[in-house]
């Protein structure tokens, strides 16, 4: 924006928040304008603790709805207890990539692991239960079912198990009870159990995401675009959340476009182009040296 | 745009539905008017043909007599209209729009007269329950068909169900017609079925059984409602049909699968259709013939039931009620003909129900009508609210379901 525009309009909520001329703007300042305060854009953290791999992808090839190559034999590992950035541009094949890894569409060829257990094509409930999250790139469209209360979207995962069901029978007090603990511990607010999530502001929505993957407990937690369309305080709250479900030992996939995020979470950056990973970086890694990645040149010394 | 705070849930789920009848029952009022009928005589009279007069403790002797025969005969008509209804509710619910009711009732009446006419020999009571069982099944797998082309090779339902409608009318037709395989052997010469033995009539409880009394039809009905309801809202099976219904592509990212899920959901839908049928055939038809084939509108009239009942249990039951009321209220013998023309009342039902689909299904007129104080600015305006604001959770899926089910393609449109 500030290389290509001779003046920058922000706007927000519907109104203009003003027009400056390139020259003055700079990232802060506009940051101000478009959330109306301060924004960190640094996050605290200490550094990661590796141990053993949890996910292990390997020569990955899925192909996309038009039944075109997305993902190309991809390779990557991420252990346990660190955050493994996947840096792209839009379109390289992360979203294929992640809906192979969370058992969405099944991959051509290729192999996923999840702490030894071969997840490989088996589907979302066979994902789930070897131990991987989903923080959906979408959370209107694949993440959340906007209608349905809270309650019913906490449920998601878990509707087929006791105690939220029986023999195919849904219990209601199980949904309630569930959706009671989840909204407090993950401080939802704007709705009851029984308030459709529609009604929720984006980041509280996203938060609700973020309180059903997490309660499941996973061995990995994929997180794709976790901050997209959120107002700073909601993603302070998810970068908080992403590490430390890092530091309880999980392994945490994060899928961004967004550089400035990449590089404050990540321990490790891989960089994704056409369908394979092409470079990593370590987090200290200059903006410069991501963008060429990302853009298909070739860097001397990853 | 929001309807005030001080409207309660339940309020808020009557409101579309209840102006929608009674902008349907103005405009019809209003064609009676323009047309040289008076139309508070006129629906009078039509309420008194429904019989639900006989409710008033008031109405006594002869009045009385008439009234509760009318009644059952209301009931009567409600109990397949409350079936054919839940058959397109449900599937709405799952996001599916089920125009094959009226084939999966078709399909359904043939199997139940052919069952109900064979098998002489069997236990009088096993014999009705395998003719019920029968329809439904048939119902069932010939709407499984549609969700089974949806979820293989993507066919619209819309498409499929409309063709299966022709497919099992014909099929019918060619059945019961003179010299077809199923004609009856006790009236060659009409295009009629086999004529079902007394001891495979549903008992009548409330009546005169040669005067077509209330049979058990309407507790089948109700027992369905009863299920529909407790699949939809408290079993797995209902949780993952209205996931699908909402958002397909959240509830496969859930796990769901969502093409056994139309397979599923269209198979109740005509299990529901189907059972429509058996009440019928196996409650007054007794037998059916190639007019009565060609001629039923009670599968069609479910879309309408569906939609006035927003696709929930209680709204259909009351939906169905209301058309089985209007239909034996305006029949050619039930209204006074010193108020309006027999031979026309008939064709008032298909005004108002008309115009009860057409206010329904873009029910934003109602909506807006709510709306209207708000928006000449006498309201205080409400950022970020929408129509689906308007409405409860389970009413705006709902609503969502059946736009959706509307805007699903340029096939949709010209229906």
């Amino acid at each position: 924006m500030l290389t290509i525009a001779d003046r920058v309009t922000v706007l927000r909520r519907g109104r203009s928040m003003g027009t400056v001329p390139r020259s003055g703007a700079t990232e802060q300042s506009l940051a101000r304008m478009v959330v109306g305060r301060d924004v960190i854009f640094r996050v605290e953290k200490q550094s990661a603790k590796p141990a053993g791999p949890i996910l292990t992808v390997e020569d990955l090839r899925v192909l996309d709805d038009r039944g075109l190559d997305a993902v190309r034999g991809a390779t990557l590992t991420v252990r346990a207890g660190e955050i493994v950035a996947l840096a792209g541009v839009d379109g390289n094949g992360q979203s294929e990539l992640v809906q192979a890894i969370t058992g969405i569409r099944p991959p051509v060829g290729g192999r996923i692991e999840v702490d030894g257990v071969d997840v490989t094509g088996r589907g979302v409930r066979a994902a789930g239960t070897a131990g991987i999250a989903h923080i959906a790139e979408d959370r209107h469209r694949i993440g959340l079912v906007l209608p349905f209360t809270l309650a019913e979207n906490l449920a998601l995962r878990r509707y087929r198990a006791a105690p939220l069901s029986r023999f195919g029978w849904l219990n209601p007090k199980a949904f309630f009870t569930l959706a009671k603990r989840l909204l407090g511990a993950f401080d939802v607010r704007g709705g009851d159990p029984g308030t459709p999530a529609a009604a929720l502001s984006g980041g509280n929505q996203q938060k609700l995401c973020i309180a059903r993957e997490i309660d499941s407990d996973p061995k990995l937690l994929v997180a794709h675009q976790p901050t997209r369309g959120l107002d700073v305080g909601a993603i302070e709250f998810v970068h908080s959340q992403l590490i430390e479900q890092r530091d309880a030992g999980k392994g945490v996939l994060l899928v961004s476009l967004e550089s400035e995020e990449v590089r404050s979470l990540a321990d490790r950056i891989l960089v994704i182009y056409e369908g394979r990973i092409v470079a990593e970086f370590p987090p200290d890694a200059s903006e410069e040296e991501l963008g060429i990645a990302m853009t298909g040149g070739t860097v001397a010394a990853a | 745009m929001k309807l005030p705070p001080s409207v309660s849930r339940t309020g808020r789920a009557l409101l579309v539905p209840l102006t929608t009848v009674v902008i349907a029952f103005v405009v019809a009022g209003l064609v009676m008017g323009l047309t040289g009928t008076n139309p508070f005589k006129t629906y009078v009279s039509i309420f008194d043909g429904t019989g639900l007069n006989w409710l008033f403790p008031w109405v006594g002797g002869q009045t009385r007599t008439i009234a509760s025969q009318d009644l059952q005969q209301t009931l009567v008509a409600t109990a397949p209209l409350i079936l054919t209804g839940l058959a397109v509710a449900f599937a709405f619910r799952a996001g599916l729009f089920n125009i094959g009711a009226q084939g999966q009732y078709t399909v359904g009446s043939v199997l139940a007269i052919w069952v109900g006419t064979s098998f002489t020999h069997m236990n009088p009571v096993l014999h009705i329950v395998a003719s019920i069982v029968a329809a439904a099944l048939i119902g069932g797998a010939w709407a499984a068909l549609a969700g089974w082309l949806k979820a293989v090779v993507g066919t619209h339902e819309v498409i499929s169900t409309i063709m299966l409608n022709w497919i099992a009318i014909w099929v019918a037709t060619y059945l019961f017609q003179e010299n077809g395989p199923l004609q009856g052997k006790q009236a060659l010469g009409n295009p009629v079925s086999n004529t079902l033995p007394n001891n495979v009539h549903l008992p009548v409880f409330w009546g005169n059984p040669a005067l077509q009394g209330l049979d058990v039809g309407i507790f089948i009905g109700l027992a369905a409602a009863v299920v529909f309801w407790a699949i939809m809202n408290r079993s797995t099976l209902g949780y993952e049909v209205r996931a699908v219904g909402h958002n397909p592509d959240a509830a496969r990212g859930a796990g769901i699968n969502v093409a056994r899920n139309y397979v599923v959901t269209m198979a109740i839908c005509g299990a529901f259709a189907g059972l429509a049928s058996s009440v019928d055939v196996l409650g007054w038809q007794f037998q059916v013939s190639t007019a009565d084939i060609s001629g039923s509108q009670v599968g069609f009239l479910g879309i309408a039931v569906a939609l006035l009942g927003r696709n929930t249990a209680i709204g259909t039951v009351a939906a169905a009620l209301l058309f089985g009321a209007l239909e034996t209220g305006t029949a050619a013998d039930n209204i006074n003909a010193s108020v309006i023309n027999p031979e026309l009342a008939p064709q008032l039902t298909l005004i108002i129900e008309g115009l009860v689909v057409l206010l329904v299904s873009t029910d934003l007129i109602a909506v807006r009508l709510l709306g209207l104080p708000r928006r000449l600015g006498l309201g205080r305006p409400e950022p970020g609210a929408d129509l689906a604001q308007a409405l409860e959770p389970d009413d705006a899926a709902a609503q969502a379901a059946a736009v959706e089910g509307f805007d699903a393609g340029p096939a949709t449109t010209g229906l």
